[in-house]
């Protein structure tokens, strides 16, 4: 049994950013664990650029946004144990790993940040009829084999879902000589940015389907074609529309799912909107010195986001490390946050309004497409703030700032509301 | 007169602007929510530019170098830059920034490295 202060699960943007923010908190006992045999997670594999508007003031790549921080990190002297897989982790902080280089391995931390990520909906999550041959990835499945480990999964492709993976895979594999044949989207608005439809589906030429779903999957041992059909306002294919594309390579960027098997063994309550851990404002989980951050809390669409998150992540971990991260907890009166009209996934879920330093952030998806729209705080049933936007879209997360001084000018408050409303 | 709406991906607002041409030269821009968008419409109406990321081959290796241009270049050029990049075959070692194409296609544009390779095989940081 090895002692730690914190020991970090996932060495991915949050992972990276949580330990550099735990180090300059003072806490000089941090141990991160990846399972890959180099630190950067999924920021690896996207090449693109995009990443870095709000932390840096750059446009970043991927692999160049990781690189600031794996250079901060080793800067520090920070320690990471790469090519190692956490199998447990026990409500006392108890972590166990295995590793080629160590074996099995056992360690006792003061705190224990969740920074897992996520993964993506395979197509078993879809029941779409039809055998099941080769040539059915999932988006980001396909952007590691390409952008990685330099291999090119097909030629002729077809993208089911419009989110963003799928749409930059859809530039990949045009860049990389595959024709791209149409993105197939079952709602009626694209599942990711704005900018990636027309970056990566107009600037090629690629039709958008919305409101398009497969319907059969065609091949036996290699994909052959699949069937493509409009669908309904109830999702239901609709007779007579079916297309058949034939293609040798389909994508699914149909979804992604916090990976959360190690915080529900840990006795983590999770939330079955987020598909991430319940977090308080110090984004700690129902389990104490057990924090999350980044993907595995909730799905982000900028990694910018993740950064400040799992920084604050960080922070607050060192401190209850320090044996100061309860103060103020039992005493104040917890404000519960909920989703309204129009929102949700609210994040974080409960908060301890008398702790907030200055402000707090609350992040959310909109449950729906809102032109000129407002997202309007409440609490207790009274508006406190109300913020305007020209579009709101499932797509794209929105981050709402609530000052200190609302939060005290209503102190004793037992719940905090945000909706959307046009 | 012509009236043309372009979406801004200055940044993921993805603002909807609205832009009055006139004479191939624009007039007027409505709806964006900051100064890039205004920049933005005017150069995606009158000469569209796109900054380009994809990979390169490496010496000795399959996994291949991702690279980007190192500013936006003329967006009917993507193709033949992306051929022209997929022509060369870098030696390791590559720092971020290292120059892989001098003047794609003769944009005025290098094409850099946005990843390390070490000498050593498996080394990437």
């Amino acid at each position: 049994m090895t002692d730690v202060d914190i020991l970090i699960i996932g060495g991915g943007p949050a992972g990276l950013a949580a330990a550099i923010a735990a180090h300059e908190a003072g806490c000089r006992n941090v141990l991160l664990l990846e399972r890959e045999p180099a630190l950067g997670g999924i920021l690896r594999q996207c090449i693109h650029a995009g990443f870095g508007m709000h932390v840096f003031k750059e446009d970043l790549t991927g692999p160049e946004y990781a690189q600031r921080f794996v250079q901060r990190f080793h800067a520090l002297g920070l320690s990471a144990q790469c090519d190692t897989m956490a199998l447990s982790v026990t409500p006392d902080r108890e972590v166990t790993a295995v590793s080629p280089a160590f074996g099995l391995q056992r360690f006792r931390a003061k705190a224990v940040v969740l920074a897992m990520g996520c993964r993506e909906r395979t197509r078993g999550a879809l029941r779409v009829p039809g055998w099941r041959p080769a040539g059915i990835y999932p988006a980001g499945q396909a952007q590691r084999f390409v952008n990685l480990d330099g291999w090119m999964p097909g030629r002729r492709v077809v993208i089911l879902g419009s989110g963003d993976i799928g749409l930059i895979m859809a530039r990949r594999m045009t860049l990389e000589g595959a024709e791209v044949l149409a993105c197939v989207e079952l709602m009626p608005f694209s599942g990711g940015l704005t900018r990636n439809v027309v970056q990566c589906l107009d600037d090629y030429g690629i039709p958008l389907l919305l409101s398009h779903t497969v319907t059969e999957i065609h091949g036996r041992e290699r994909l052959e074609a699949v069937t493509v059909a409009q669908v309904d306002a109830q999702r239901k294919p609709l007779p007579g529309t079916e297309q058949r594309f034939e293609c040798d390579t389909l994508l699914l960027s149909v979804g992604l799912i916090p990976e959360n098997e190690l915080s529900r063994a840990a006795g983590v309550r999770v939330s079955e909107v987020t598909c991430g851990p319940l977090v308080d404002d110090a984004l700690q989980t129902s389990v104490p010195g057990i924090f999350a951050c980044g993907n595995v809390l909730h799905v982000h669409d900028l990694v910018d986001h993740v950064t400040v998150e799992s920084t604050e992540a960080g922070r607050q971990a060192a401190k209850y490390a320090r044996g100061q991260g309860e103060a103020g907890h039992p005493a104040c009166q917890m404000l519960q946050i909920r989703d309204g009209a129009g929102v949700r996934g609210l994040v974080p879920q409960t908060v301890c309004a008398v702790r907030v330093a200055d402000a707090l952030p609350l992040m959310f998806r909109p449950a729906a497409v809102f032109k000129d729209a407002a997202a309007v705080v409440r609490l207790d049933g009274e508006e406190v703030l109300r913020k305007r936007f020209r579009i709101l879209t499932p797509g794209e997360m929105v981050r709402l700032v609530v000052p200190k001084e609302v939060l005290e000018r209503h102190a004793g408050a037992g719940e905090l509301t945000v909706e959307v409303t046009v | 007169m012509s009236e043309r709406t372009v979406t801004c991906i200055g940044c993921p607002m993805g603002c909807r602007l609205r832009v009055t041409l006139e004479g191939g030269q624009v007039s007027e821009v409505d709806g964006a929510a900051c100064g890039r968008g205004a920049a933005y419409a005017r150069q995606e109406c009158v000469c569209p530019t796109r900054q380009v990321t994809t990979l390169a081959r490496v010496r000795g290796r399959r996994e291949p170098l991702s690279v980007k241009t190192a500013q936006p270049i003329p967006k009917a050029m993507i193709l033949s830059c992306v051929e022209e990049i997929h022509g060369v075959c870098v030696a390791p070692p590559v720092r971020i920034g290292d120059v892989v194409v001098q003047n794609v296609c003769g944009t005025g544009v290098d094409v850099v490295a946005t990843m390390e390779v070490m000498s050593k095989k498996g080394g990437a940081a």
